[in-house]
């Protein structure tokens, strides 16, 4: 049941884009097709859940045994960048069709700030204040982690949608480029607001 | 001297972080609830500008190409942490408010990119003035969004109430009202630009 709400939660209620306004980089320049915005959400929520069970590990058995919660961010962003560059290294000698269709997302991913950002809200546990019954251990954080980059993959693919439709019309010369994208953006927020309260 | 000037008013109005650059959109989205929320997480990143230029510029020549990335994200990450320790000591209010988005300055698009566009090419001075005019602008940026929005939202500017909240909109203070805010003033400042 706790992983049913964590998935409703993670994925519309407090959509990490939407509502969390992590990601928002990638989201606007990765969002013009709806195969390149498929290519990067799967390539974030390959990420973004090792990632989070590396941070989680560390943080655990690093950081908080040794009192050191303080060097955080260094670390985490550290392990991040370096994870990123070692998946890339493990894809290629692997899985070539899979490193073809997702090599190209990987470097950018270092400096995507939903996967720091996820990794520091699940080594906390603050991300358990928002679903009832959730508890701050390995299991239930990777889950959650997961859920996000679902909810991530989700808003990429909605918008690069709207975004190819878009693309169609006549838009006022002050408008065009990211200001209709945001306002479109604006748009699909108001939608995902009709889910608070679900959780 | 005029390339001092130069250098510094580059940041504010041509290649301003937000309205010019679309870089750092984040903080510029998520922090900006009124208008000193705004004002304080652009000073937070001023700083942190302001240290990693200033470093990264003299340590330009002695971190090998092939690991400067890293290296520059050490950096960075060293005075983010600073700050958070600053913050959490004598500004615990705000560091409540901010919360996750201090951390975060580190994967801050802007302060990454100046310090590989500018600060690894420049000498000191001027890096140090890239990163105060970036900061500003960032600053200036992310205090007009959020005074725009808590005057829509909330009524008032700065904390200071300008018309009763009842007639105020909410929605400008909540998510979707950070994207339709910002979407009019980029349109705003692409057509004054023109």
């Amino acid at each position: 049941m706790v992983y049913l709400l964590i998935f409703i939660s993670a994925i519309f209620v407090n959509n990490i884009v939407f509502s969390q306004f992590l990601g928002i980089c990638p989201f606007l320049g990765v969002s013009k097709k709806i195969d390149t915005a498929l290519g990067m959400g799967a390539a974030v929520t390959f990420v973004l859940t090792l990632a989070t069970i590396v941070t989680f590990l560390l943080q655990k058995y690093v950081l908080e045994a040794f009192h050191v919660e303080f060097l955080q961010t260094i670390l985490f962003i550290l392990v991040i960048a370096a994870l990123v560059q070692m998946i890339e290294l493990i894809l290629k000698k692997i899985s070539p069709s899979l490193y073809q269709a997702l090599g190209v997302f990987l470097p950018l991913i270092t400096t995507n700030c939903c996967i720091l950002g996820v990794a520091i809200m699940v080594g906390d546990g603050t991300w358990v204040s928002k679903i009832p019954g959730a508890h701050s251990e390995l299991l239930q954080g990777t889950v959650f982690a997961f859920a996000t980059a679902i909810g991530f993959a989700l808003a990429l693919v909605l918008f690069a949608g709207i975004r190819e439709q878009l693309s169609l019309n006549k838009v006022p010369r002050a408008m065009e480029g990211t200001p209709i994208a945001l306002l479109v953006a604006g748009l699909l927020a108001m939608a995902f607001m009709g889910f608070s309260g679900v959780v | 001297m005029n390339k001092a000037l130069n250098t510094l008013t580059n940041g504010i109005i041509r290649e301003n972080p937000t309205f010019g650059l679309v870089l750092g959109m984040c903080p510029t989205l998520a922090t900006t609830t009124s208008a000193i929320n705004g004002m304080s997480m652009g000073l937070a990143t001023l700083f942190v500008l302001v240290c990693s230029n200033l470093v990264i510029s003299l340590l330009k020549n002695l971190i090998p190409d092939k690991v400067r990335i890293p290296a520059f994200i050490v950096v960075i990450a060293t005075f983010v942490t600073m700050v958070q320790l600053l913050m959490q000591a004598y500004l615990p209010d705000l560091y409540e408010t901010l919360g996750l988005f201090i951390p975060l300055i580190v994967v801050n698009c802007i302060v990454l990119g100046r310090a590989e566009a500018f600060a690894a090419k420049n000498s000191v001075g001027l890096s140090l003035l890239d990163g105060l005019g970036m900061g500003i602008g960032f600053t200036l940026s992310l205090t007009v969004l959020g005074a725009v929005r808590e005057f829509l939202g909330a009524g008032s500017v700065f904390g200071l109430t300008v018309y009763p909240a009842d007639y105020a909109q909410l929605i400008f203070v909540l998510a979707p009202g950070a994207f339709i805010c910002l979407a009019f003033l980029m349109a705003a400042f692409n057509k004054i630009k023109k």
